[in-house]
């Protein structure tokens, strides 16, 4: 039989008093990596339904899909679940007319959303760079600790941590032991 | 830790992203075969060394995942500019600029 793995199924870290954090498994959904020339940016978009945005970090958000920058030529797609199969089939179409590499990464990656007014700081435990020059809305590759994740900050005290599952494990005991610190005050 | 800029994301960094490969500008020779043993030494072992400005190779590995060129001062650490693969090897007036 078939069974589903999900490393960090119901998983919540929720603190209450004097500081506000949540930090949970985030909603599954289906990503993709799209690699396309950005002179063809236009087409992909309108098969995406979600504009791609050529700035490296932007985000773009339109009938619950998002479309991530990541590098100049590369590009991060999520979409609901269900549909996964639709997002391939129109990619699919558009081919022959534009060459470009779709790849379903759905299965690979965890997410997590990190949400509240002490996110941030839960978050510099294991990130090292400057979070005073991310504006909210966009996203980009990182390390947490020793883990690649993709962080994608929705606005000043919502984020989500997109890691691979293998990692899921190490990236959420370090965020209940910065949870932890957090919540003592230390 | 070492912050890097990285030409393709504007925006300074911190090390870890990064990873380091080797002297920039060695171009690789258009045919091999017509080259002597000594020749072909030179290409594959033999590099600057230098003590003070020196131009290398990174790749924002956990980032864009894209090479470009550095100038680091290989005393004091200290990068002077980065710039994107590609690009001609910066003159001593604009390391000079980009140092001020
Ligand atoms: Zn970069």
């Amino acid at each position: 039989m078939l069974q589903e793995r999900h490393p960090l199924k119901g998983h919540r870290i929720s603190l209450a008093e004097g500081v506000s954090l949540v930090i949970h498994d985030a909603e599954d959904s289906s990503r993709f990596n799209l690699r396309i020339a950005p002179e063809n940016l236009g087409a992909a978009s309108k098969a995406f339904g979600c504009e791609l945005l050529a700035t490296i970090g932007a985000t773009a958000t339109s009938g619950g899909r998002l479309a991530l920058c990541l590098g100049p030529d590369e590009w991060q797609l999520y979409a609901p679940l269900a549909e996964s199969r639709s997002i391939e089939t129109t990619f699919a179409a558009l081919y022959a007319s534009c060459p470009h590499s779709l790849v379903d990464v759905g299965h690979r990656e965890i997410g997590i959303a990190v949400e509240g007014a002490a996110a941030v700081l839960a978050l510099r435990s294991a990130c090292a760079f400057d979070f005073d020059t991310m504006p909210s809305g966009t996203g980009t590759r990182t390390i947490f600790d020793k883990a690649q994740i993709i962080l994608i900050r929705h606005d000043e005290n919502r984020f989500r941590i997109e890691v691979w599952r293998s990692f899921a494990d190490h990236v959420w005991g370090l965020l209940q032991a910065a949870s932890r610190e957090i919540a003592l005050g230390i | 830790m070492l912050l890097i800029r990285c030409p393709y994301c504007e925006t300074e960094r911190p090390e870890v992203e990064f990873v380091y490969a080797g002297e920039a500008h060695v171009a690789r020779p258009v045919d091999p075969a017509a080259l002597t043993d000594d020749e072909w030494k030179n290409f594959l072992f033999i590099r600057s060394n230098a003590r003070g400005t020196h131009f290398e190779r990174w790749r924002h590995m956990h980032g864009c995942g894209r090479f470009f060129n550095a100038v680091r001062d290989t005393v004091s650490d200290q990068f002077a500019m980065t710039y994107k693969a590609g690009m001609p090897r910066p003159t001593e007036n604009e390391i000079k600029e980009a140092r001020s």
